[in-house]
């Protein structure tokens, strides 16, 4: 299944990176906020739920090959996160969910 | 092909730099038409190289040298060094100060990602002079 697909079923709002999410391709899911264990355990083409918003998080995204971001409850994005994430052509949705009823709703279309 | 060598600086006070060489060193290696797994492996183990100099080590440099056999990187700081490597090399234990745990990282997994995503992992470290940690991944 390819991002935008998964933004279409779950009625998930863009924060940036809506033109290349036809191109990504998603395999898994991963939860998590510890940057390094997220590097560590996440694998490719996992969609990635986390709270942390900030620039560090756009850099774990790129370098794991993260298919998307969905930040949880609300969580913020900081200005040069979205910046750099623009840049990298990293899809980021944004929901009031948390990640365990995300992760849920995942769990059954991919 | 000759090896190709690059070098980048890495600051040691500014995170929002940090994930530049790294993300640098991964566009080459794609470029030069590595497979994804050794790309993103790489890409990892420098990151949390870099990370480690910001916050610990004031900053550095990373050289790497590719072929189409090996990857090799190395990365030197002059910073505090590391008193007990085996001690830094267990998952979970960091000396990260709180302001960078609130940033995401000091879970304690540095050390052990890097050896994770490489074939070969040398550190050579002393007290009050910095370390260098000497990275090999093999393209099988």
């Amino acid at each position: 299944m390819t991002v935008d697909k998964l933004q279409e079923i779950l009625g998930l709002t863009y924060l940036c990176g809506e033109e290349s999410a036809p191109q990504k391709q998603i395999d898994g899911c991963y939860c998590g906020d510890l940057l390094s264990w997220v590097m560590s355990r996440a694998e490719a083409g996992n969609i990635w739920l986390t709270v942390m918003g900030n620039i560090n998080s756009i850099g774990v995204a790129v370098l794991a090959d993260i298919s998307c971001i969905i930040l949880t409850e609300n969580a913020a994005l900081d200005d040069d996160a979205r910046k750099r994430a623009e840049e990298n052509e990293v899809v980021i949705f944004t929901t009031d969910k948390n990640a365990y009823t995300m992760a849920a709703e995942i769990s059954k279309i991919i | 092909m000759d090896p190709i060598a690059l070098h980048y600086d890495v600051s040691g006070t500014d995170f929002t730099c940090a994930g530049e060489a790294s993300g640098k060193i991964k566009k080459a290696l794609k470029e030069l038409g590595f497979p994804t797994s050794i790309t993103r492996n790489v890409a990892i183990a420098v990151y949390e190289g870099e990370i480690n100099m910001v916050i610990h080590g004031g900053g550095g440099v990373i050289d790497a040298e590719i072929t189409p056999e090996c990857i090799s990187i190395t990365l030197t700081d002059q910073g505090p060094g590391i008193p007990d490597v085996s001690l830094a090399m267990q998952e979970g234990y960091s000396t990260a100060p709180d302001n960078v745990r609130q940033l995401g990282f000091g879970a304690g997994m540095g050390l052990p990602n890097i050896k994770k995503y490489t074939d070969e992992m040398v550190i050579e470290t002393e007290v009050g002079k910095g370390t260098t940690i000497k990275l090999k991944v093999f393209v099988k």
